[in-house]
Parts: C-alpha cells; structure tokens; sequence
C-alpha cells in the first residue's frame, strides 16, 4: 500500500509516489500538505457561520532572557467557562533543538498547531540539512497563524509565544504574535494569556539585565505564581498534586525541559518565602 | 514517415537495464551494514553532495547513481514518512512501507517511460533488536530484496561483497564494521592492490539503535578517524551529543558531550520532546471538545514523551 495517507489526494492510480512527492521546489510540510492533502491542515477547515462553541482555553506563558539564552514557563490548566477542563496540561513545546513554543487560546487548535509546526521545521532541517534561521523559524510559525484567522474570527484564536536560541547571534530571542500572523520580536520579557497582565507586572519588577539561568527559572515560576495570584484561569503550584509549571531553558546546548523535582524545589522555595509575604514584596 | 522497426518486449527491457547498469556502475559504491548497536553507512563520497541522508525516527536512505534521480526520490521519502507520521503516528512510520512506495514509483518508471531511473538505492529501519533491524535494497527496475548484514551498492560490487562476506559479523563493533566498509570499498575489482581510503573522502553516517527518537547521526572528523584507527580506544559512537552550537545531527569527537542535566531530565530532553498528540492512543475523550459543559479526561497531548 503506498497511500500515504488517507483522503491524500493525487495519490496516482498505478502505486507509484503521486507527482507532487517527487516535484522538486518547497522544504515546507506544510506547502506540501496544503497540495496532496489539505484536509489535515488546521485552518483549511470551514465552520458554520455565526455560530461558536465552548472549548478549552489554555492560558498564561512567560518568557524571559537570561545570560546564557532564554526561559519559558508555562502554568498547567486549561478551562473551559469557569470550569477547569485541566490541571496537568503541559503549554510550552520544543519545536526543535533550538526553539520552543508556547500557547495561549483554543487547546485543541493550538495543539494541532505545534504538532504541524514541529514536523515543518524537522522536515525543512531534513530536507535541507541545515537548521532553519530564528526569524526564518519566527515567519514560519507567524504564516500558520494567518492560515488559522477565519477560525480566530469564529472564536477559536490561537496565539502563540516562539522563544529560541540565535545561533548567528548567540543570544536567546523571544517573538509575540497577534491573532492575524503579525510577529513582533520582543526585547527582555514577555508573557501572553490571560494572567500575562499580572505576570508581566511581576516580570517588571523581577527581571534584570544578565540574569542567571537559575534566577532566570526563578523569576518565570514567580511570574506565574503572580499571574494565578489574580487571574482565576492560571493554575498556580499544585502542592497537593505536586503539579508544577513546565519550564523550558533554551541556550547554546539546545533546549531543556526542567525536571520534576528540579523545578519542585524551586517552587517550595518561592511557596516558603511567600509565606506571610503573599506579594513577594522584597 | 517510416515505420518504426518492430523491438520485442525482450529486448526493450534489456536495452532498459542495461543502459541503467551502465549508468549505475559509473559511479563509485555505497556499503550498508549492520553492527551491534545499529546501521552502519559508508559511502565514498569526498564531495557535499550527499549519498546518505536521515529519512525518518529510525530510518535512512542510502543512493548510488544520477544525483538528481535519487535526490528527487530522497526528497519524496521525506514527504511520505513526514506526512504519515503527521497523520498516523511516528510509530506508523516503517521503513517496509517506503520501500514499497520507492518500489512502485522504479518499477513504473522503468516500464513506462523511455529513460529508467539510473539509481540504486538502499532503505534501512535500525529496530530495538539486531534481529529487528531492516534492509531493504532497491534497483532501478523496481525490484526489491530484504538483506540481512550488508548491501552494497553501485559501481562494481563483486569484490567488496568478497570482502564483506569474509569479514563480517553480528557482533562487530562500529569501529570494526567501519574499517572493513572501507576496506571493501577499497576492494580493487580487478583483484589488484586495494586502495587506502583516509577519512575525508568518506561519507558516513549511522542509525544508532541507542538513542531515542532520531536515531540518525553523522560521523566526521577525528572521531571517523579514530573509528577507523585499530589502535584508538575508541570502538563505538559516544552515546551522547557534542555540546557545540548546531545542528546535533553530526558528531565529530570535537566537541564536548552535552553536559545539560541530561539524566537529570532524561524524560524530557530534546530528543524526546513531547510530541502534542502523537504520543498516545488517540481518546475518544477528544471528541468531547465540542460540547460545553464536558471536562475532557485526557489531556489534548498531555507530553508523556514520545520515546
């Protein structure tokens, strides 16, 4: 069976790879998909018009840079009206070695989303055996936001928040986007969802230029301790469950997700010195 | 406007391969084998255009012949495992599968069309076990044929074959296996002197059953030298990445290893990066997002990391 996939239109009749698999030109999975079949992409889907629907939201991500790169964490519920659709979900990915992303808005598409994304930057790397630029990685993502806009006027937004490593440049980078595709680089920090008012608030007052990754990693949990202080839809430290935010480090090595206990520790440090002290007033 | 001369199916067909070996034997042989950590592949290829290439997770794809052919074929393999891993699961992605597909796509060529395609290629899937790993060879015709321990590919294959069959076993470590690729590269079909090959006029990559996720890495520098080298200590590929900045699909001895609290975070490392939606069993719970008022049980993509 040589069907790559099902409802993979063009798919010729004699079994041999249909002619857009062999059409030399584009290193993008998602051009190519968008070709042989584009029912599987994310915003090529149509929905009634005027309606909208109830679906999981994720919420807050901060991002911040620190000597070596950046950090982004993310807290770890989804919600859906007033109810909390999740407690463990995770909102920061790796996209590749050297790049991460985190979501904000409609869990599922979102999800969808990086899910594609993370296969267009390993199929270009593939294809052209070298690693995308950072503002090529940037552009990438801003374009699948745009393709997604007729389902962000329905209700169903994504926005994303795209940190990475610069390897041209050495130093980390941090991009915000807008529900239409727009890609603004952000200079020091920045956070996105719900709680990001009060995370942002929080950063202004924590973050400081040459930051060392262990104060780096400190300074993103505190922001989302911050963040879920005052907004009812971030998730703080689960102390009970020991669900903890998911953080990422990104610097010359690639990224790194912080491990359990690693990050538990850092969060019973910041519940003890809030103890008595609920604003962190220092 | 004359006739055209009446050419039997026969001769049509062997006019087709012959022309295609002619082709093919031009270029310089690919060696594919087995050691006991994974696929070894050794082509001798001094220039960047390259013969070896990473496919998919586990898989990779080896070529001899017109570039542009192959590379086209390269190119549609990375396609197929990428969209059928975006739609299925990585897991789907099997080297059995491409082969076929590669398969179809010669064979058709080769009936149909006036010019076959003057390539040769080799498809191998590194599993958990020796025992699983996977070898398929594909010639220009479309045939295909599943080998167990080596392949080569290319120009003139006789004499590296001899040297193969005498010398290889499950066990070899990668620095054995290496050194007997080259040898068998080197192999002179007329039966004279066998050349000497250094290291910089090879191409060498490996699918190293060890690792997790992407398997393929390739090898230069002074880490091929001292692979090759019987004297060096080293024996087999370091088990983690250089630390130097880019693409860590390369491991040149050079660079350090990457320290990053690897163990410390051994579930969540790059390699294994959580995977949103791929990494189990879709739930049904999915289809609940449509409807208010429904708390999904199962995370959308809750990151158990993929590998």
């Amino acid at each position: 069976m040589t069907h790559p996939a099902p409802g993979a239109a063009g798919a010729a009749r004699d079994g041999r790879l249909p002619a857009a698999y062999l059409s030399p030109g584009t290193a993008s999975f998602t051009d190519f998909v968008s070709g042989v079949a584009p029912e599987l992409l994310p915003g090529r889907r149509s929905l009634p018009a005027g309606m909208s629907l109830e679906a999981p939201h994720g919420t807050t991500i901060v991002c911040l840079e620190h000597e070596g790169g950046v950090v982004m964490a993310g807290d770890r519920r989804a919600t859906m009206g007033n109810l909390i659709a999740n407690r463990d979900m995770e909102k920061v990915y790796a996209a590749d070695e050297y790049s991460v992303v985190g979501i904000a808005g409609t869990a599922g598409i979102a999800i969808e989303l990086v899910k594609l994304y993370q296969v267009e930057l390993e199929h270009y790397e593939k294809i052209e055996g070298a690693i995308m630029s950072i503002e090529g990685k940037a552009n990438r993502l801003a374009t699948m936001i745009r393709g997604n806009l007729g389902m962000a006027m329905q209700g169903l937004s994504v926005v994303p928040l795209f940190a990475g490593y610069d390897l041209d440049e050495g130093r980390g980078r941090i991009f915000s986007y807008d529900v239409t595709g727009g890609c603004y680089p952000e200079a020091d920090h920045h956070a996105i969802g719900s709680g990001s008012m009060f995370a942002r608030g929080s950063l202004k007052k924590i973050w400081r230029p040459g930051l060392s990754e262990a104060d780096a990693v400190r300074a993103a949990v505190e922001s989302l301790y911050d963040a879920a202080d005052d907004d009812s839809a971030t998730g703080g430290p689960d102390v009970g469950r020991r669900i903890w935010p998911t953080l990422a480090v990104i610097d010359r090595e690639g990224v790194r997700f912080l491990a359990d206990d690693e990050l538990g520790t850092v969060v019973e440090r910041i519940v003890a010195d809030r103890r008595g002290n609920p604003g962190g007033a220092r | 406007m004359s006739m055209p001369f009446y050419v039997s199916p026969e001769q049509l067909m062997k006019d087709k391969a012959d022309y295609a070996r002619k082709g093919i034997s031009r270029g310089r042989s690919v060696v594919v084998l087995q050691y006991d950590r994974g696929i070894a592949f050794v082509a001798e290829n001094p220039q960047s255009l390259r013969k070896i290439s990473e496919i998919y997770d586990r898989i990779a794809f080896a070529a001899v012949g017109m570039y542009y052919e192959f590379e086209n074929l390269r190119v549609a393999g990375i396609r197929y495992a990428d969209l059928r891993g975006y739609s299925y699961d990585r897991s789907d992605v099997t080297a059995r599968g491409l082969a076929n597909a590669y398969a179809q796509t010669l064979g058709t060529v080769f009936t149909t069309e006036t010019k076959p395609y003057e390539i040769e290629l080799c498809v191998a899937e590194v599993g958990r076990t020796p025992a699983q790993d996977q070898i398929y060879r594909l010639t220009y015709d479309g045939s295909v044929a599943d080998q167990h321990g080596f392949v080569v590919m290319g120009g003139s294959t006789a004499a590296a074959e001899e040297v193969l069959k005498g010398g290889w076993r499950e066990e070899l470590t990668l620095g054995e296996a290496l050194t007997l690729a080259v040898a068998a590269l080197g192999a002179d079909p007329a039966g004279g002197t066998a050349r000497t090959l250094a290291p910089e006029q090879l191409e060498v990559a490996v699918l190293d059953r060890l690792r997790p996720r992407r398997t393929f890495r390739r090898i230069v520098g002074s880490l091929l030298a001292d692979l090759l080298n019987a004297e060096s200590p080293t024996k087999h590929a370091p088990e983690s990445d250089e630390s130097v900045p880019g693409h860590h699909d390369t491991l040149s001895g050079e660079g350090g290893a990457r320290s990053s609290a690897e163990d410390a975070s051994a579930d969540r490392k790059p390699d294994t990066e959580p995977v949103p939606g791929t990494d189990r069993p879709p739930s049904p719970d999915r289809d609940t997002y449509a409807e208010p008022e429904v708390r999904p049980g199962e995370p959308p993509g809750s990151a158990h990391p993929a590998g």
